[in-house]
């Protein structure tokens, strides 16, 4: 599914990445400021400083003389602080590029009383799952979540978790999941990958 | 001397919009590359862009001259084209437009370099290639700027006087507008009842141009929420 080799400059440091992850979902796991968001970036083609390649799904995304566009690459990401469009109501953030599923993914997020407001009045977890459900809307072919369950308290976070992991299933969506809390990557029986300073290794 | 207030500042008024009109093209693109890109020859664009807010606008007046006058190579051209620069309407435009240029810039520069570029990289990983993204997402969360921008070069061309004396000249009705008609009624002997109209309505235009500059200001802020509130 997603095959890296990277070096990746993070401030004074290099995080050199070699993974391969065969699985539908891979997590990252690891300390807060260590490069997990980094390397969700340079998936999605937001950050050019790393060098190395980049496949995912069969195609090469990344490598010497080739660079895909973050808009071509089809993938749906979810940052951490949700990044809403501030200027538009929780539906049209989710319908941005479609409006196809938009009822159904709010209903699996829990968030269809939402839908009418505007991304200020909205909590912390609130808004990390209309950033959720806006990276599922689009109709992704990979999925890039940036510890998207963080500000959720315990029991709504379980069960959300658990729904995301079988629609994701259900539909054969693969994902790449970053979280420090190793019960967010189980429950997508996600192959997991420990982030450090020095590189990554498999759990 | 004849002189109708009511057709200075009618004048004026359609001066300062087709200025305005006029810039929002160039001027939208050059905030935008100066908010977003970097590349050699950037400050000299910058400074370039930025010169009619300190030369002397009788010097900017000068210098158009030299550019857009009938003998010129530019001038001559657009002249031949039913638009001759000097001594006309256009000119006034034209002189206007170009001395309130850089504060259209800086205000709407300034507005897109407020916006977050996580929101661009958001647009963009949902599928949205950049052009589309500017028009979906950068431009409206700039749009107050814009207004801010708008306002204030319209209210800079309404009260343009030096650059618009070299180019255009005083001529009623085609170039005089408000503060030309000002500077004419100080030499009339009996023009001091109409000066007053004039400096009146000025001050009244200007006034309320900063009025709507300051709203759309707090509109700006509001709209990227830089606003203090809670996000627990």
């Amino acid at each position: 599914m997603l095959d890296l080799d990277l070096h990746l400059p993070l401030g004074a440091n290099t995080l050199a990445v070699r993974l391969a992850s065969p699985g539908p979902v891979l997590g990252l796991l690891g300390a807060s400021g260590v490069g997990k968001s980094t390397l969700l970036r340079v998936i999605a083609g937001l950050d050019r400083r790393a060098v190395g390649t980049v496949s995912a799904l069969g195609e090469g995304w990344q490598g010497p003389g080739v660079f895909r566009p973050p808009w071509e690459r089809g993938i749906g990401w979810a940052p951490q602080d949700a990044a809403l469009f501030p200027h538009l109501s929780v539906l049209d953030n989710l319908s941005f590029v479609s409006a196809r599923d938009v009822h159904e993914i709010a209903a699996l997020l829990r968030i269809e009383r939402l839908l009418g407001r505007m991304p200020r009045l909205l909590s912390g977890g609130e808004r990390q799952r209309v950033a959720v459900g806006r990276a599922l809307a689009c109709a992704p072919r990979l999925l890039l979540l940036d510890e998207p369950f963080a500000a959720l308290d315990h029991a709504l976070r379980a069960q959300v978790r658990a729904d995301l992991a079988a629609w994701c299933g259900k539909r054969a969506l693969p994902a790449v999941i970053v979280s420090h809390d190793e019960a967010d990557l189980d429950a997508f029986n996600a192959q997991v990958w420990v982030v450090e300073a020095d590189g990554v290794r498999q759990r | 001397m004849t002189l109708d207030p009511g057709t200075a500042i009618a004048l004026s008024v359609s001066v300062g919009a087709a200025s305005t009109a006029l810039a929002l093209l160039p001027a939208t693109a050059i905030a935008w590359v100066l908010a977003r890109r970097e590349f050699r020859g950037k400050a000299v664009l910058s400074a370039l862009v930025m010169a009619p807010l300190v030369l002397p606008p009788v010097v900017t007046g000068l210098l158009l001259l030299r550019l857009f006058g009938r003998a010129t190579p530019l001038g001559g051209a657009l002249a031949a084209l039913g638009l001759p620069v000097t001594f006309s309407t256009f000119g006034a435009v034209l002189a206007a437009g170009v001395v309130g240029f850089p504060l259209f810039v800086i205000t709407l520069r300034t507005a897109f370099e407020a916006v977050d570029r996580r929101f661009e990289e958001v647009s963009m990983t949902l599928g949205v290639p950049p052009r589309q993204t500017f028009f979906r997402v950068t431009l409206p969360l700039a749009l107050p700027g814009l207004f801010a921008g708008i306002v204030l070069a319209f209210a800079r061309g309404l009260g343009e006087f030096g650059a618009t004396t070299m180019l255009a000249g005083n001529i009623e009705g085609e170039t005089r507008t408000i503060a030309l008609a000002v500077y004419a009624l100080l030499d009339a002997p009996d023009g001091e009842a109409q000066a007053r109209v004039l400096v009146g309505a000025s001050l009244a235009l200007s006034l309320a141009a900063l009025a709507a500059f300051e709203a759309l200001n707090r509109w700006q802020r509001r709209r990227l929420e830089l606003d203090g509130h809670a996000r627990s």
